[in-house]
This record gives C-alpha cells, structure tokens and sequence, in this order.
C-alpha cells in the first residue's frame, strides 16, 4: 500500500485522523439519510438486517396465529370452528410461511446483520442486490398472505404433491399463488446466499484466517452454499409445475406420460437440504451464545466445523427418506436409512462438543443460555425420533402421522427457533442498544419450554394412535380428543410465551438498560463497535490475532488503516490467508433496486395470469436493472 | 425443569398403562407384521430413551458441577482438554456403533416384513376421492366380487392387497395390520399382511387427498376362513329381488332419482362405476367411508346431506321428498 502515500490530497484516508474527525467523515460517507427516498434506497447491510429480522418474525405471527385457530378446531373431535377448505388452507399457509417467509430468511437475516460485524467489513458484498433480495422477499410474503385474504390462499399443502397441486384437481388461482411465491424466496435467498458466500471469502479483516472464522459465519457459509444447490431443485420443480398449470405442458401428468413421483424426488432434494438450512444457523448461534456464556471457547472448533460440512453434505443423500412408502425398492430405500441415520454422527459431534464446552466452563445463567440448554433437551428428542423415521419399517407406521409432526417441530422449533430466540436476546444489546429485560426473559423462556413440550410431546403417541396428519377433524369414537385437548392447552402457553417476547422486545427497545459495546464479555468482532454499531460499523478495519480477537486483545483492538474515508470503501482480501488485496468501492445508496423488485415482482405477479407476462414483464425489468447497473464513472478499485 | 417434564412423563405413563391402545393404534397389533412394526418400534424407543436421558445426565452433571470463576476465559487446562477430547471422542464412536446396530436391524426387520408368501386371497384396492373401491380378484368370473371401504380377509392366511390410484395420492394404512403404502396414479404397489386375530380393525388415508382427506376411512374385518368363505359366497351372489312393496319403491325411486347415474347394484340395471359399489350395501358395517355407523337413522342422513356430512364429498345433495325416504332406505338397508 505504498502507492497509497502519494495520492491527491482529497483522497482522504483513516490513517492519521483523530477519533471525531474520522467518525464524522465516516458517518457523512456511510450514512443512510433520513428522508423517505433515502430509507428506501439505503444499501446499508445493518439497516436491511434490521428490517429483514422484524419482516421474519412478524410472518412468524402470522404463522404462528395461523397454528393456533388450527389447534383450537382439533381441540375436540368433529368441531364445526372451521371446515376443510379454511383448514387445508390455513395448514398449508402454516407451513409455507414458516419453511419461506420465517425459518430461512430469519437465519439469512441474522446473517446479513451479523456476517460482516463479524469478519470486521463495513458493508455486505453486493450491498444493492441485498436490498433487492429484502424487497423480493417482501413483496413475495405479502403476495402470499393478501391472497389468502382474497380467499385464494393455495390449499395443496406446504409440499403440493401433484396430482392434487394440478390443473385437474386444483383448478383456480391458488396453488399458482403457492408456487409463484417459491419463486419470490428463491430469488431472495439466492441472492443473499451469494452475498454471503463472497463476504466471507473476499472481506474478511485481515488476519482472520479460515482457522480463524467464527463459528457463526461458517454455519452461514455452510447454510449459503446448501441453498444455492437445494434451491434449483424446488425452482425445477416449481416452474414444471406453473408451466403444467399455465400453459398445458405434462410434467406431472400420468395419463400423458409424465410422472407424479418425479415432483416428490425433486421437492424433497431441496426439501431435505431446507431442513438443514434453517437448523445449520442456528448451530452457529448456539456455539456463539455458549462460548460467551460458559465463559471459554468452544470446545472442538475444528470438528464442529468438519460437523457442519459434513452434515451439509450430507443432507443432500436423504431425500428419499420421505417416500419410504411410495413403493420404491426395498434395497435402495434402505441405503437412505443408512444415510438419515449417518447424518446422526455430525449432529452428535456438535452437541458433545457443545456439552464438553459447559461441562468445562462456568456457564453464567442468562436468558440467551437458558434457550440453548432448552434447545439441547429438545433437539436431541427430536433428532432421536428423527433415527426412528429413518427406519423404513418404522416410517411405514408413522409416516405422515402426528408422530412426524411432533417430530420435526422437536426438531424446527427445539432445533432453530430456540436458538433463535437465545439469539434474540443474545444479540438484541447489539442491534438496538439496548438490554432487554432478563426476568421477562426467563418467563418467556420457560412458558416456551413447558408450553412446547406439552404442545407436541403427546403428537407423538396421537400419531401411534394412527392419527393421520393434514385432517381437519377426527371421529369422537377415535379417542385421539384428550390428548388434542392437552396438546391445544401446551400451543397455548407456547403462545404466551410468544406474548412475553412481543412485550420484551417492546419494553426493552424502549426504555431498556443502556448495553454498552460489549454487554456479555464475548469475544467476537461483532462486540468491539458500537451498540447500535455506526453506520460504517468500524472506525478502523480490526487486524485479527485470534478466535475471539477481544478476549485476546483485552486493551485495544490492532487496526490496520489506509482507506478512504470519503468514498465507500471496503478491504478484499485472500480468501484463505484473508491477506489485504484490494480497496474495493462499495456501492452507494441507489433507489434503483426497489424500482427493479417492484418490476420483478409485478411480472412473477401477472405471469400466474398469463404467459404474457414474461415477455412484457421483462421490458420494466429490463429497465430498472440497466438503471441499476448503469455505470457512475467512480474510481475502481485500487491495488 | 422438574414441572416440565412432568407432563411429557405424565402422558407417557398413560400411553404405557393402555392408551397406545384404541380404535387403530400401531401399538395395539392384530398380526404378526404389526406385531414386529410394535416390536422394532420398542426397541428404538428403548435405545433413544437411554441415549436421551444420558445426555440429559451429562448436561445437568455439567451444570451443577463447581468449577472455578474464568477471568480470562482464553487460558484453557491442557489435561482437562485432552480428557474432554477422549470423552467426546468415546461418545462419538459410540453413536457410530449404535447407528450401525440400529441400521442392521432395521434393514433385517425389513427384509422379514416385506418377505412374500403365496397369498390366501389377492384383493385389488382403489382409491378415489375419498372411498376405496375393493375387488376380490379370481379367475372364475363369477367369483370376483366388488364392495367397497371394507375389506373381509380370513384370519392366519397371508392376503395381498393390491394398491392403485385413479385420480390422486392416497395411501392405505391399517395400522395394527401393517404399514402403510401409498396408491398412487400410474404406479401398482403391493403390500402383504396377515390378521392374527378375528377382529374388526380400522384403517385411514394417510396421504393428504384434499377437503374429506380426514373421512377417508376404511375397516378391515378379519373372519375364521370358512365363515370368510360364506361372505365371499354371499357378496359374488347379485342383489336379491325386493320383497315387499315398500322396497320395491325404494327400487324404483332410487332407479328414476340421480342414486343410479353413479352407483351399481348388480342383478338390477344401476351400473355406474362412479361411485361404491351398493349391491350389500345393507351388509356394511359403515357408511361413507367408515364415517357413520350403519344404521337407517344415518342412511337417511346421509342420503339427504352428504354435503353436510362430508363437506365437498363427490356425492351431491339430491332432492328426495319427506315420502319417498323411508321406501329409498329401506331398499337400501335391506340389500343384504
């Protein structure tokens, strides 16, 4: 960086200004204004994280409301609250909004804000196709939602098996609603993936080695590089499905060759995957709020690395294991016992990995930590029952029963949404600069572990009971009520817990106790800014010694300086050493990638009602991303 | 934590004390093929139990257990990483070792359960939305018999049902006979089970088919062989003449109204194929697809609100007159 010395005096660089001087010029670069136009054009990763965690959770309301009236018709048998076309809709609306619209793109959100906190960047690589990944997720959740309004909220299932999701016995708009909003999440998780994926290989601060990646952006790596192979699948399949619906083509149609199994194979190799997208993130929360929490690093961060890649390999060899009753042959099915069964070993690492990091620290009681120990008393039921449904002999019982209902909410809500929440509070100090209200967080803690388990411990023997799943009632003479009764009652106060964060979150981001840069003693960069982190989130790009840089530099964090501080600059580096290579410029706020989600959106919106769509949809599309991409004659980037 | 497990034991306690039983519980087998379903299903439960409640050890040991304040959470005790690296390595190769067990058993179970012997009686089952048509096939012509949402089968004699589909998916679970299997448009599956026990036991669709996916019940009848014998004998047999005139009406008005444009009743000149078979309907213990009882209370239920019953059912709301019902169920509660 010698060349760097001798440039023209308005190249203004960090190197030799005082701490307010470089915050203020800093802040004028980085900001994002404070008119309309401004928030809507702003690029900036921390502010789109933002927006993206509330958009999520807010869908988790709606998903989670959607559960309950569902729990409140299955309270008792043969209840008239709801008939089958309002509850076919409301379990496939359940299911769609919480697999696309809360469980991925929260994790992606968590990302987005925290992934370059944690590699010591100031902004996310492809800040402006972040922005549009936000509005497309947007605007697809709200489609999906507005139409169930309208009453044409698709009925087929989360997983719309054809025949039934096809033009002959799902005449009408909504299974195209379903299937078009796959292809909003597709497009948004493709691209925050590919953002992801080049913000950890490209921007990390220097000195962060790959050994030296916190556990968290590696699970967000593993999980980015999951999507981008399991996505295709499902757009595969979706867009066969569309053209079997819009224009008459005969993918799924028996009687004119096609082949109905053929959706399952290509749903469930991305279906499969999903699960592991949504439970891989989570693991990287975990092992951040245990290591600040029990007070050491994590115990075995090399095998938990290897865990999470092994186990995103993995993931893509079980697929069948959710057509073990489809008639396939009994030889080949059992091969994907073997492999459902093998993906127990990674999981295991992680939590005896985990369990040895407690066992040897001085775990500290806080609200964060009580979710992840929640999580690993409920997790481990869940993947247990998961090595019973691998059998195929026992799947053959329990398949599409309560049993595997019961099952995987141990495993999504034990798995994720307990982490996630650990991870709420967890980060919450961070985001807002605020703490939040620890006796409420205990309440919330506990109403969600005691409400969750009498909620969907008893699914498991209602499913022996042979209670199918996806019915809207059942026969009194069945004898499946009691237990519905009790289950009603646990969603209940698993609701109420809900409740509790809902006025937490509100509380504390009001009148919270002020947090400080690092509230927890943790140990990763996320910690050494502010909290709320400035808009250039460090004054000083961090020079990484370690694992956890701030428990290795207790006084002062190492910088290194020289870039700009009046143009939108961000280091690239290495991709293994992290070696500084480039000063690479960072796009401004453009208003650009709104105007093009809007054109996208209102093509993928038409094109369910006529292929016409695609060729006029594409002129505004056209348009809006030759504005995007238009060029600015701004310096590229410099040795 | 002593609260909240409380309840999970709780209701597994009352599973244990007989609640796994009831109306088609997997755990209440009728045959041999469910009894072993039962069986391999204990031996995982055991297994998982014990690696549950081990990890629930360790985590609370790991808990209470006293360990000195960290001021710099960075210096680390050497040994006592080499020894949690023994240990973690230890559990690790034990979970290789019990996936590998439970794998192995699994694949064996299997194997024994899909085994095939020549069966007894071949039943061909169709699903449709949402009742199953059922066929005994034979050779002999006047042997092969159809009725539907029952299947008789004789007790101790392996039967192979036969599975199809002719509009979407649906599957057919009996589950203290035996797994299920899906029936699916284009693809013939089979499945081979064998009753242990003369009994009435009853199955469900277990693939969602839609808005009466939750009615799409069935009942399987198991019978000592010879009185299967006489069934079977019975059901070939057309439908018998009507023998007063209160059912001779109940023909004719079910011949003039819409009953006929979907429904058979061999011997007589209904011969839809659309909708069950009716030829013993008044045979059956179950109407609608093992959702109401039979008896002329609920036929004449069902006759006049099918919409009501079974919301979207393929059967339509036919305008019958308050004199023409009771002639309409007699006939059909008498065809026997």
């Amino acid at each position: 960086m010698t060349a760097v010395e001798s440039t023209a005096q308005e190249d203004l660089r960090d190197t030799h200004l005082d701490d307010a001087e470089l915050h203020a010029r800093l802040t004028r670069t980085w900001r994002t204004g404070a008119s309309l136009l401004a928030r809507l054009s702003s690029v900036d990763h921390k502010v789109i994280g933002r927006r993206y965690i509330i958009t999520a959770l807010l869908f988790l309301c709606l998903g989670g409301l959607s559960a309950m009236v569902m729990r409140i018709q299955l309270a008792q048998p043969e209840a008239k609250l709801l008939g089958p076309d309002v509850y076919n809709q409301l379990f496939t609306m359940h299911g769609t909004t919480m697999m696309f619209l809360f469980a991925v793109p929260v994790m992606e959100a968590f990302g987005v804000y925290l992934v370059p906190l944690m590699v010591g960047t100031r902004n996310i690589a492809f800040p402006r196709l972040n922005a549009f990944s936000y509005w497309i997720y947007l605007f697809g959740g709200i489609f999906l939602w507005v139409s169930f309004v309208l009453k044409i909220g698709p009925d087929a299932g989360w997983f719309a098996y054809v025949p039934l999701s096809g033009p002959e016995y799902s005449p009408g708009k909504r299974v195209d609603v379903w299937a078009q909003m796959i292809t909003f999440t597709e497009v948004s998780a493709l691209a925050v993936s590919v953002e992801i994926i080049v913000t950890v290989f490209k921007q990390r601060a220097p000195g962060m080695t790959l050994d030296r990646i916190p556990l968290f952006v590696w699970s967000m790596l593993v999980t980015s590089f999951l999507i981008l192979f399991a996505m295709p699948a499902v757009m595969v399949a979706s867009t066969m499905l569309i053209l079997d619906r819009l224009v008459g083509t005969h993918f799924f149609n028996v009687a004119e060759g096609g082949d109905s199994l053929l959706w399952q194979h290509l749903f469930w190799f991305f279906g499969h995957p999903e699960v592991y997208i949504i439970f891989i993130p989570a693991t990287g929360m975990v092992s951040s709020i245990i290591a600040a929490f029990a007070r050491r690093p994590v115990f075995g961060h090399l095998p938990l690395i290897l865990a999470l890649i092994a186990v995103g390999f993995l993931s893509f060899g079980l697929w069948v294991h959710h057509m073990f009753v489809t008639g396939l042959p009994q030889l080949g099915a059992s091969f994907f016992t073997a492999s459902s069964m093998l993906i127990a070993v990674p999981n295991g690492i992680q939590i005896f990995c985990w369990l040895a990091t407690v066992w040897d620290g001085r775990p500290i009681y806080k609200t964060p930590l009580l979710f992840v120990l929640g999580f690993i008393a409920i997790f481990v039921i869940g993947g247990l029952s998961g090595v019973m449904v691998a059998s195929v002999p026992i799947d053959a019982q329990v398949h599409d029963t309560y049993f595997v209902v019961a099952h995987f909410h141990y495993v999504l809500i034990g798995g994720a949404v307990f982490p996630l929440l650990g991870a709420v509070y967890f980060w919450f100090p961070k985001i807002t600069g605020r703490m939040m209200n620890e006796k409420l967080g205990r309440w919330n803690f506990w109403l969600a572990f005691i409400g969750f388990n009498i909620a969907f411990f008893p699914m498991h023997i209602l499913g022996l009971q042979g209670m199918p799943r996806r019915v809207y009632t059942y026969l009194p003479e069945m004898g499946w009520g009691p237990l519905n009764l009790l289950s009603t009652a646990g969603a209940i106060v698993l609701f109420a817990s809900f409740v509790v964060l809902l006025v937490n979150v509100l509380l504390s981001a009001a009148r919270g106790a002020p947090a400080g840069d690092n509230p927890w003693d943790a140990g990763t960069l996320e910690w050494a800014t502010t909290s709320p982190p400035a808009p250039y989130n460090f004054p000083r790009i961090p020079f990484v010694t370690h694992r956890e840089p701030l428990w290795d530099n207790r006084e002062s964090l190492p910088v290194v300086t020289g870039l700009s501080v009046d143009a939108r600059e961000v280091l690239a580096g290495t991709v293994t050493e992290s070696f500084p290579q480039l000063r690479e410029s960072s796009p401004q706020p453009s208003i650009w990638p709104l105007l093009a989600a809007i054109s996208v959106a209102a093509a993928f919106l038409v094109s369910i009602f006529t292929p016409w769509a695609v060729v006029w949809g594409s002129i505004p599309v056209a348009i809006t991303l030759t504005g995007w991409f238009w060029p600015k004659g701004t310096p590229e980037d410099e040795e | 934590m002593r609260f909240s497990l409380k309840s999970p034991a709780a209701v597994l306690i009352l599973c244990l004390l007989g609640g796994c039983s009831g109306a088609q519980s997997a755990l209440d087998p009728g045959g041999p093929q469910a009894q072993h379903l039962a069986r391999l299903f204990w031996i995982f439960t055991g297994v998982c139990t014990v690696v549950w409640v081990a990890v629930m050890l360790v985590l609370l040991a790991s808990l209470v257990r006293r360990t000195p304040a960290r001021p710099d959470p960075l210096r680390l005790d050497a040994r006592s990483e080499r020894r949690s690296l023994a240990v973690v390595g230890g559990a690790v190769f034990a979970t290789l070792l019990t996936i590998i067990a439970l794998t192995a058993l699994s694949y064996l179970s299997q194997r024994q359960l899909f085994a095939r012997e020549r069966p007894a009686v071949t039943i061909k089952v169709t699903g449709q939305q949402w009742w199953w048509d059922v066929r005994y096939e034979s050779d002999a012509p006047d042997r092969t018999v159809t009725t539907a949402n029952e299947i008789y089968i004789p007790v101790g004699r392996p039967v192979t049902v036969k599975l199809a589909a002719t509009d979407l998916i649906h599957s057919f679970w009996v589950p203290s006979l035996f797994g299920k299997q899906d029936l699916i448009p284009g693809q013939d599956n089979e499945i081979q089970f064998t009753a242990s026990r003369p009994g009435v036991y009853r199955g469900q669709c277990a693939e969602f088919c839609g808005w009466q996916h939750a009615h799409m019940g069935l009942v399987v009848v198991a019978l000592p062989a010879n009185e299967f014998q006489n069934w079977l004998t019975a059901q070939a047999a057309p439908a018998a003449e009507p023998e007063d005139a209160e059912r001779k009406r109940g023909a004719e008005i079910f011949a003039a109204k819409a009953c006929i444009m979907c429904h058979t009743v061999r011997g007589t000149s209904a011969g839809s194929r659309v909708g069950p078979d009716l030829t013993h309907f008044g045979s059956r213990k179950t109407i609608a697809s093992a959702t109401l009882p039979m008896s002329r209370g609920n036929i004449a239920a069902w006759i006049v609100d099918p919409q009501g019953i079974k919301p979207g059912v393929n059967m339509p709301n036919v305008s019958i007159a308050s004199n023409e019902l009771d002639p309409l169920v007699s006939y059909l509660a008498g065809l026997r």
